[in-house]
Protein backbone atom coordinates (compact mmCIF):
# COMPACT_ATOMS: atom_id res chain seq x y z
CA UNK A 1 0.00 0.00 0.00
CA UNK A 2 1.55 3.78 -0.49
CA UNK A 3 1.94 5.91 1.70
CA UNK A 4 -0.74 8.10 1.11
CA UNK A 5 -2.96 5.70 1.05
CA UNK A 6 -1.95 3.64 3.87
CA UNK A 7 -1.99 6.92 6.00
CA UNK A 8 -5.51 7.33 5.18
CA UNK A 9 -6.60 4.53 5.82
CA UNK A 10 -4.74 4.15 9.08
CA UNK A 11 -5.57 7.70 10.07
CA UNK A 12 -9.62 6.75 9.34
CA UNK A 13 -9.80 3.99 11.65
CA UNK A 14 -7.86 4.95 14.24
CA UNK A 15 -9.53 8.15 14.42
CA UNK A 16 -12.82 6.16 14.24
CA UNK A 17 -11.48 3.64 17.16
CA UNK A 18 -10.10 6.78 19.68
CA UNK A 19 -13.76 8.92 18.77
CA UNK A 20 -15.44 5.35 20.19
CA UNK A 21 -13.53 5.29 23.82
CA UNK A 22 -15.47 8.69 24.56
CA UNK A 23 -18.40 5.70 24.96
CA UNK A 24 -16.62 4.55 28.38
CA UNK A 25 -17.17 8.79 29.04
CA UNK A 26 -20.84 8.92 30.28
CA UNK A 27 -20.93 12.57 29.98
CA UNK A 28 -20.49 12.70 26.63
CA UNK A 29 -21.84 9.47 25.73
CA UNK A 30 -25.12 10.75 23.95
CA UNK A 31 -23.24 12.63 21.57
CA UNK A 32 -21.06 9.62 20.88
CA UNK A 33 -22.24 9.60 17.22
CA UNK A 34 -20.86 12.99 16.09
CA UNK A 35 -17.53 12.55 18.72
CA UNK A 36 -17.14 9.05 16.21
CA UNK A 37 -17.47 11.43 13.01
CA UNK A 38 -15.32 14.47 14.41
CA UNK A 39 -12.60 11.85 15.58
CA UNK A 40 -13.15 10.23 12.03
CA UNK A 41 -12.34 13.16 9.95
CA UNK A 42 -9.42 14.68 12.29
CA UNK A 43 -8.19 11.04 11.86
CA UNK A 44 -8.63 11.56 8.08
CA UNK A 45 -6.93 14.89 7.75
CA UNK A 46 -3.82 13.60 9.69
CA UNK A 47 -3.54 10.33 7.49
CA UNK A 48 -3.58 12.70 4.67
CA UNK A 49 -0.74 15.38 5.62
CA UNK A 50 1.21 12.52 7.33
CA UNK A 51 0.61 9.92 4.37
CA UNK A 52 2.05 12.47 1.75
CA UNK A 53 4.77 13.67 4.18
CA UNK A 54 6.25 10.57 4.18
CA UNK A 55 5.76 10.35 0.32
CA UNK A 56 8.25 13.35 0.06
CA UNK A 57 10.74 12.55 3.62
CA UNK A 58 12.19 9.25 3.17
CA UNK A 59 12.96 9.06 7.43
CA UNK A 60 11.64 7.36 9.83
CA UNK A 61 12.88 9.97 12.51
CA UNK A 62 11.39 12.80 10.72
CA UNK A 63 7.88 10.83 9.96
CA UNK A 64 7.39 9.96 13.59
CA UNK A 65 7.76 13.82 14.46
CA UNK A 66 5.78 15.18 11.45
CA UNK A 67 2.81 12.42 13.09
CA UNK A 68 3.83 13.37 16.96
CA UNK A 69 3.21 17.26 15.57
CA UNK A 70 0.34 16.97 13.22
CA UNK A 71 -1.69 14.96 15.76
CA UNK A 72 -0.90 17.58 18.45
CA UNK A 73 -1.65 20.40 16.12
CA UNK A 74 -5.28 18.73 15.33
CA UNK A 75 -5.84 17.89 18.93
CA UNK A 76 -5.27 21.38 19.94
CA UNK A 77 -8.49 22.48 17.35
CA UNK A 78 -10.94 20.38 18.73
CA UNK A 79 -9.71 20.74 22.17
CA UNK A 80 -10.09 24.82 21.46
CA UNK A 81 -13.71 24.34 19.79
CA UNK A 82 -14.59 22.22 22.84
CA UNK A 83 -17.95 24.69 24.33
CA UNK A 84 -17.76 25.46 28.04
CA UNK A 85 -15.38 26.54 30.24
CA UNK A 86 -13.03 23.01 30.61
CA UNK A 87 -11.49 22.48 27.15
CA UNK A 88 -9.68 18.82 28.10
CA UNK A 89 -6.67 19.48 26.38
CA UNK A 90 -4.26 17.17 28.33
CA UNK A 91 -7.06 14.80 27.56
CA UNK A 92 -7.92 15.06 24.18
CA UNK A 93 -3.83 15.99 22.95
CA UNK A 94 -2.19 13.36 24.38
CA UNK A 95 -3.75 10.24 22.66
CA UNK A 96 -4.20 12.58 19.70
CA UNK A 97 -0.22 13.00 19.50
CA UNK A 98 0.04 9.40 20.09
CA UNK A 99 -2.27 8.65 17.38
CA UNK A 100 -0.41 10.89 15.08
CA UNK A 101 2.74 9.11 16.03
CA UNK A 102 1.65 5.72 15.57
CA UNK A 103 0.67 7.21 11.34
CA UNK A 104 4.11 8.64 11.33
CA UNK A 105 5.53 5.88 11.93
CA UNK A 106 3.52 3.28 9.89
CA UNK A 107 3.76 4.96 6.77
CA UNK A 108 7.09 5.07 7.45
CA UNK A 109 7.71 2.04 8.26
CA UNK A 110 5.52 -0.33 6.14
CA UNK A 111 3.99 2.53 3.15
CA UNK A 112 5.65 1.71 -0.63
CA UNK A 113 8.18 4.14 -2.03
CA UNK A 114 6.32 5.81 -4.89
CA UNK A 115 7.99 3.48 -8.12
CA UNK A 116 10.43 5.79 -10.41
CA UNK A 117 8.59 5.98 -14.00
CA UNK A 118 11.12 4.74 -17.00
CA UNK A 119 10.83 6.47 -19.64
CA UNK B 1 79.54 -19.76 -15.81
CA UNK B 2 79.02 -20.25 -11.96
CA UNK B 3 81.47 -18.30 -11.04
CA UNK B 4 79.22 -15.04 -12.46
CA UNK B 5 76.05 -16.34 -11.98
CA UNK B 6 74.67 -16.79 -8.43
CA UNK B 7 70.81 -18.09 -7.29
CA UNK B 8 69.04 -15.08 -7.47
CA UNK B 9 70.52 -13.78 -11.05
CA UNK B 10 69.41 -17.75 -12.18
CA UNK B 11 65.99 -16.90 -10.80
CA UNK B 12 65.40 -13.91 -13.20
CA UNK B 13 67.02 -15.91 -16.14
CA UNK B 14 64.22 -18.03 -15.16
CA UNK B 15 61.49 -15.89 -14.45
CA UNK B 16 62.56 -13.97 -17.98
CA UNK B 17 62.00 -17.49 -19.33
CA UNK B 18 58.67 -18.23 -18.19
CA UNK B 19 57.74 -14.63 -18.97
CA UNK B 20 54.82 -14.80 -22.13
CA UNK B 21 56.11 -13.60 -25.25
CA UNK B 22 54.09 -10.95 -25.95
CA UNK B 23 56.08 -9.35 -29.50
CA UNK B 24 53.15 -8.85 -32.14
CA UNK B 25 50.17 -8.71 -29.45
CA UNK B 26 47.83 -5.73 -28.41
CA UNK B 27 49.37 -6.79 -24.74
CA UNK B 28 52.97 -5.43 -22.84
CA UNK B 29 54.19 -6.90 -19.91
CA UNK B 30 53.63 -5.49 -16.69
CA UNK B 31 54.29 -7.61 -13.42
CA UNK B 32 54.43 -11.09 -12.67
CA UNK B 33 51.05 -11.15 -10.15
CA UNK B 34 50.91 -15.08 -9.13
CA UNK B 35 52.43 -18.54 -10.13
CA UNK B 36 49.92 -21.42 -9.62
CA UNK B 37 50.60 -25.23 -10.55
CA UNK B 38 49.83 -24.75 -14.20
CA UNK B 39 50.20 -21.59 -15.22
CA UNK B 40 51.42 -18.14 -14.22
CA UNK B 41 49.19 -14.98 -13.83
CA UNK B 42 51.14 -11.49 -15.20
CA UNK B 43 49.68 -7.81 -15.15
CA UNK B 44 49.78 -7.04 -18.74
CA UNK B 45 48.88 -3.46 -20.56
CA UNK B 46 46.56 -3.48 -23.42
CA UNK B 47 47.85 -1.17 -25.34
CA UNK B 48 44.81 -0.83 -27.63
CA UNK B 49 42.44 -0.44 -24.48
CA UNK B 50 45.05 1.48 -23.06
CA UNK B 51 44.13 -0.62 -19.68
CA UNK B 52 45.79 -3.50 -17.82
CA UNK B 53 44.29 -6.48 -17.69
CA UNK B 54 45.24 -10.16 -16.04
CA UNK B 55 46.74 -12.53 -18.09
CA UNK B 56 46.65 -16.39 -17.60
CA UNK B 57 49.07 -18.38 -19.45
CA UNK B 58 50.70 -22.11 -19.26
CA UNK B 59 54.14 -21.92 -17.03
CA UNK B 60 55.08 -25.57 -17.60
CA UNK B 61 55.71 -27.97 -20.28
CA UNK B 62 52.70 -29.56 -21.94
CA UNK B 63 53.95 -31.96 -24.36
CA UNK B 64 50.46 -33.78 -24.58
CA UNK B 65 48.48 -30.25 -25.00
CA UNK B 66 46.52 -31.31 -22.28
CA UNK B 67 47.09 -28.13 -20.10
CA UNK B 68 46.45 -26.23 -23.42
CA UNK B 69 42.86 -28.08 -23.34
CA UNK B 70 42.36 -27.58 -19.34
CA UNK B 71 43.56 -23.63 -19.72
CA UNK B 72 41.17 -22.72 -22.66
CA UNK B 73 38.40 -24.79 -21.13
CA UNK B 74 38.33 -22.49 -18.16
CA UNK B 75 38.58 -19.57 -19.93
CA UNK B 76 35.24 -21.05 -21.82
CA UNK B 77 33.67 -21.54 -18.28
CA UNK B 78 34.51 -18.37 -17.11
CA UNK B 79 33.14 -16.87 -20.23
CA UNK B 80 30.24 -18.35 -19.93
CA UNK B 81 29.16 -16.70 -16.40
CA UNK B 82 28.45 -13.41 -16.59
CA UNK B 83 27.69 -12.01 -13.43
CA UNK B 84 29.35 -9.09 -10.99
CA UNK B 85 30.45 -11.69 -8.52
CA UNK B 86 32.37 -13.29 -11.50
CA UNK B 87 35.89 -12.11 -12.70
CA UNK B 88 34.87 -11.59 -16.44
CA UNK B 89 37.34 -13.14 -19.32
CA UNK B 90 37.73 -10.59 -22.16
CA UNK B 91 40.20 -12.44 -24.48
CA UNK B 92 41.76 -16.05 -24.94
CA UNK B 93 44.43 -17.17 -27.75
CA UNK B 94 47.67 -18.46 -28.68
CA UNK B 95 50.78 -16.65 -27.70
CA UNK B 96 53.54 -15.95 -30.49
CA UNK B 97 55.43 -18.42 -28.11
CA UNK B 98 53.09 -20.82 -28.71
CA UNK B 99 51.57 -20.95 -25.37
CA UNK B 100 47.84 -20.93 -24.76
CA UNK B 101 46.90 -17.86 -22.72
CA UNK B 102 43.50 -16.06 -21.45
CA UNK B 103 43.22 -12.48 -20.51
CA UNK B 104 40.84 -11.18 -17.55
CA UNK B 105 39.74 -8.23 -15.28
CA UNK B 106 42.62 -7.02 -13.36
CA UNK B 107 40.89 -7.25 -9.76
CA UNK B 108 43.25 -4.91 -7.37
CA UNK B 109 41.77 -5.72 -3.55
CA UNK B 110 42.53 -8.13 -1.07
CA UNK B 111 41.43 -11.67 -0.07
CA UNK B 112 39.14 -12.70 1.99
CA UNK B 113 41.16 -13.79 4.20
CA UNK B 114 43.33 -10.94 4.32
CA UNK B 115 40.59 -8.75 4.42
CA UNK B 116 38.18 -10.00 6.92
CA UNK B 117 40.00 -8.49 10.27
CA UNK B 118 38.75 -5.15 8.69
CA UNK B 119 34.84 -6.33 9.08
CA UNK B 120 34.34 -5.31 12.53
CA UNK B 121 30.45 -6.36 12.16
CA UNK B 122 28.99 -9.61 12.17
CA UNK B 123 26.12 -8.61 9.53
CA UNK B 124 28.51 -7.06 7.40
CA UNK B 125 30.49 -10.01 7.03
CA UNK B 126 27.41 -11.97 6.67
CA UNK B 127 25.81 -9.97 3.90
CA UNK B 128 29.72 -10.06 2.20
CA UNK B 129 28.86 -14.14 2.58
CA UNK B 130 25.56 -13.89 1.15
CA UNK B 131 27.02 -11.50 -2.11
CA UNK B 132 30.12 -14.63 -2.21
CA UNK B 133 26.41 -17.34 -2.08
CA UNK B 134 25.44 -15.02 -5.01
CA UNK B 135 27.88 -15.74 -7.60
CA UNK B 136 28.08 -19.49 -6.49
CA UNK B 137 24.04 -20.04 -7.01
CA UNK B 138 24.69 -18.26 -10.56
CA UNK B 139 27.64 -20.85 -11.14
CA UNK B 140 25.38 -23.78 -10.03
CA UNK B 141 22.58 -22.49 -12.15
CA UNK B 142 24.35 -22.45 -15.31
CA UNK B 143 25.42 -25.50 -14.73
CA UNK B 144 29.30 -25.10 -12.84
CA UNK B 145 31.09 -26.52 -9.82
CA UNK B 146 33.60 -24.08 -8.40
CA UNK B 147 35.29 -26.81 -6.28
CA UNK B 148 37.98 -25.08 -4.38
CA UNK B 149 35.53 -22.36 -2.60
CA UNK B 150 37.89 -20.63 0.05
CA UNK B 151 38.59 -17.39 1.32
CA UNK B 152 42.02 -17.59 -0.82
CA UNK B 153 39.86 -17.39 -3.46
CA UNK B 154 37.30 -14.41 -2.66
CA UNK B 155 38.53 -11.28 -4.08
CA UNK B 156 37.59 -7.98 -2.03
CA UNK B 157 37.62 -5.23 -4.56
CA UNK B 158 38.44 -1.56 -3.44
CA UNK B 159 34.98 -0.71 -3.78
CA UNK B 160 33.85 -3.56 -1.62
CA UNK B 161 33.06 -5.65 -4.82
CA UNK B 162 32.92 -9.10 -4.10
CA UNK B 163 34.75 -11.43 -6.81
CA UNK B 164 34.82 -15.52 -7.01
CA UNK B 165 38.09 -16.11 -8.28
CA UNK B 166 39.87 -18.79 -9.80
CA UNK B 167 37.83 -20.94 -11.35
CA UNK B 168 40.76 -23.96 -12.47
CA UNK B 169 39.21 -26.72 -10.85
CA UNK B 170 35.61 -25.81 -11.97
CA UNK B 171 33.40 -29.10 -13.71
CA UNK B 172 30.58 -29.02 -15.50
CA UNK B 173 27.87 -30.41 -14.70
CA UNK B 174 25.79 -32.76 -16.63
CA UNK B 175 26.47 -33.78 -20.67
CA UNK B 176 29.02 -31.57 -21.25
CA UNK B 177 32.52 -31.95 -23.76
CA UNK B 178 34.02 -29.89 -20.74
CA UNK B 179 33.84 -33.21 -18.35
CA UNK B 180 35.71 -35.28 -21.14
CA UNK B 181 38.73 -33.07 -20.29
CA UNK B 182 41.13 -33.25 -17.69
CA UNK B 183 40.57 -30.72 -14.62
CA UNK B 184 42.59 -27.52 -14.70
CA UNK B 185 44.73 -26.60 -11.47
CA UNK B 186 46.20 -23.21 -12.28
CA UNK B 187 45.93 -21.00 -8.92
CA UNK B 188 46.08 -17.22 -10.06
CA UNK B 189 48.47 -16.58 -7.07
CA UNK B 190 46.50 -18.00 -4.57
CA UNK B 191 48.72 -19.93 -2.01
CA UNK B 192 49.12 -23.84 -3.56
CA UNK B 193 50.87 -25.74 -0.80
CA UNK B 194 47.79 -26.64 0.73
CA UNK B 195 46.40 -27.88 -2.59
CA UNK B 196 46.31 -31.43 -3.46
CA UNK B 197 45.23 -32.01 -6.90
CA UNK B 198 44.31 -34.54 -9.32
CA UNK B 199 42.74 -35.72 -12.74
CA UNK B 200 39.28 -36.41 -13.97
CA UNK B 201 39.52 -39.78 -12.19
CA UNK B 202 38.63 -40.28 -8.91
CA UNK B 203 41.47 -38.12 -7.78
CA UNK B 204 41.34 -35.39 -5.19
CA UNK B 205 41.04 -31.53 -5.97
CA UNK B 206 40.31 -28.91 -3.64
CA UNK B 207 41.80 -27.11 -0.43
CA UNK B 208 41.65 -29.03 2.97
CA UNK B 209 39.12 -27.80 5.29
CA UNK B 210 36.89 -26.44 2.37
CA UNK B 211 36.72 -29.61 1.15
CA UNK B 212 33.75 -31.62 1.05
CA UNK B 213 33.85 -35.40 3.03
CA UNK B 214 32.64 -36.44 -1.17
CA UNK B 215 35.87 -34.73 -2.19
CA UNK B 216 38.25 -35.41 -0.46
CA UNK B 217 37.04 -39.37 -1.06
CA UNK B 218 37.30 -38.54 -4.61
CA UNK B 219 33.86 -39.09 -5.73
CA UNK B 220 33.58 -38.35 -9.31
CA UNK B 221 29.74 -37.73 -9.18
CA UNK B 222 30.28 -33.87 -6.84
CA UNK B 223 27.43 -31.96 -7.41
CA UNK B 224 26.59 -28.56 -6.10
CA UNK B 225 26.10 -29.75 -2.48
CA UNK B 226 30.14 -30.23 -2.24
CA UNK B 227 30.24 -25.84 -2.96
CA UNK B 228 27.74 -25.81 -0.29
CA UNK B 229 30.14 -27.27 2.31
CA UNK B 230 32.79 -25.03 1.07
CA UNK B 231 30.67 -22.38 1.84
CA UNK B 232 29.54 -23.56 5.52
CA UNK B 233 33.49 -23.68 5.86
CA UNK B 234 33.91 -20.36 4.65
CA UNK B 235 30.84 -19.08 7.22
CA UNK B 236 32.49 -20.79 9.41
CA UNK B 237 35.98 -18.93 8.96
CA UNK B 238 33.71 -15.69 8.77
CA UNK B 239 31.96 -16.11 12.46
CA UNK B 240 34.12 -17.66 14.04
CA UNK B 241 36.19 -15.23 16.84
CA UNK B 242 32.91 -12.90 16.78
CA UNK B 243 30.94 -13.26 20.28
CA UNK B 244 27.26 -12.47 18.21
CA UNK B 245 28.13 -15.71 16.13
CA UNK B 246 27.34 -17.46 19.03
CA UNK B 247 23.77 -17.26 18.53
CA UNK B 248 22.39 -21.24 17.85
CA UNK B 249 20.68 -20.46 14.48
CA UNK B 250 23.91 -19.38 12.88
CA UNK B 251 25.22 -22.05 14.27
CA UNK B 252 22.52 -24.42 12.80
CA UNK B 253 22.87 -22.96 9.48
CA UNK B 254 26.73 -23.88 8.92
CA UNK B 255 26.21 -27.26 11.18
CA UNK B 256 23.71 -27.89 8.41
CA UNK B 257 26.08 -26.16 5.29
CA UNK B 258 28.84 -28.71 6.76
CA UNK B 259 27.12 -31.90 6.91
CA UNK B 260 28.81 -35.04 6.18
CA UNK B 261 25.95 -36.08 4.38
CA UNK B 262 25.10 -34.39 1.61
CA UNK B 263 21.19 -35.45 1.85
CA UNK B 264 21.47 -33.73 5.09
CA UNK B 265 22.95 -30.52 4.01
CA UNK B 266 20.87 -27.33 2.00
CA UNK B 267 20.17 -28.90 -1.14
CA UNK B 268 21.19 -25.77 -2.99
CA UNK B 269 22.76 -22.40 -2.45
CA UNK B 270 19.74 -20.18 -2.34
CA UNK B 271 18.11 -22.20 0.26
CA UNK B 272 21.71 -21.54 2.45
CA UNK B 273 21.38 -17.96 1.55
CA UNK B 274 17.66 -17.57 2.44
CA UNK B 275 18.44 -18.91 5.94
CA UNK B 276 21.62 -16.39 6.02
CA UNK B 277 19.69 -13.64 5.35
CA UNK B 278 16.52 -14.63 7.95
CA UNK B 279 19.08 -14.36 10.54
CA UNK B 280 20.19 -11.41 9.57
CA UNK B 281 16.64 -10.06 9.37
CA UNK B 282 15.61 -12.08 13.10
CA UNK B 283 13.60 -14.34 11.25
CA UNK B 284 13.20 -17.75 11.78
CA UNK B 285 15.63 -20.41 10.29
CA UNK B 286 14.87 -23.52 8.30
CA UNK B 287 17.86 -25.20 10.32
CA UNK B 288 17.52 -24.67 13.67
CA UNK B 289 13.48 -25.35 14.62
CA UNK B 290 12.17 -22.87 17.46
CA UNK B 291 9.51 -23.15 19.66
CA UNK B 292 6.03 -21.11 19.56
CA UNK B 293 7.37 -19.24 22.40
CA UNK B 294 10.43 -18.43 21.49
CA UNK B 295 8.49 -17.44 17.57
CA UNK B 296 6.32 -15.05 19.47
CA UNK B 297 9.04 -13.74 20.94
CA UNK B 298 11.27 -12.95 18.00
CA UNK B 299 8.02 -11.48 16.75
CA UNK B 300 7.53 -9.24 19.83
CA UNK B 301 11.31 -7.75 19.48
CA UNK B 302 11.15 -7.10 15.29
CA UNK B 303 7.82 -5.57 15.97
CA UNK B 304 8.85 -3.60 19.37
CA UNK B 305 8.50 -0.03 18.30
CA UNK B 306 4.86 -0.28 17.07
CA UNK B 307 3.68 -2.37 19.97
CA UNK B 308 4.96 0.24 21.93
CA UNK B 309 3.40 2.90 20.21
CA UNK B 310 0.13 0.83 20.24
CA UNK B 311 0.48 0.16 24.46
CA UNK B 312 1.01 3.98 24.92
CA UNK B 313 -1.94 4.64 23.15
CA UNK B 314 -4.21 2.01 24.92
CA UNK B 315 -2.27 2.66 28.50
CA UNK B 316 -3.49 6.91 27.75
CA UNK B 317 -6.53 5.62 27.36
CA UNK B 318 -7.21 3.30 29.97
CA UNK B 319 -5.76 5.99 32.48
CA UNK B 320 -7.93 8.61 30.93
CA UNK B 321 -10.94 6.45 31.53
CA UNK B 322 -10.35 5.98 35.21
CA UNK B 323 -8.42 9.25 35.65
CA UNK B 324 -10.30 11.43 33.57
CA UNK B 325 -10.34 15.38 34.36
CA UNK B 326 -13.37 16.94 35.85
Amino acid sequence: MNKPLLGIVLGTILGAVDGLTAWFTPAVRNALLSIVIGSTIKGLIAGVLIGFFARKVNSLALGILFGLGVGLLLALAVAAMQPGPDHYYFAIMLPGGIVGTIIGYATQRFGERPQTLAR
Amino acid sequence: MTRFLNDSALERLREAADSPELTGTRYRLVDKLGQGGMGGVYCVEDTELERRVALKVISVPDPDGACTVRLLQEARIIARLEHPGIVPVHDAGVLPDGRPYYTMKLVQGKRLDEHVESIASLSDRLRLFLRICDAVAFAHAHGVLHRDLKPANIMIGPFGEVLVMDWGLSKVLGPSPANDIPIGHADSGAATENRTMLTAHGTIVGTPGYMSPEQIRGDASLDQRSDIYSLGAILQFLITGNAEAIAKPLSAIRVRAMAENPETRYQTVSQLSTDVAHFLDGLAVSAYPESTMVRAWRWVLRNRTWILLLLAYLLTRTLLIFFRPR
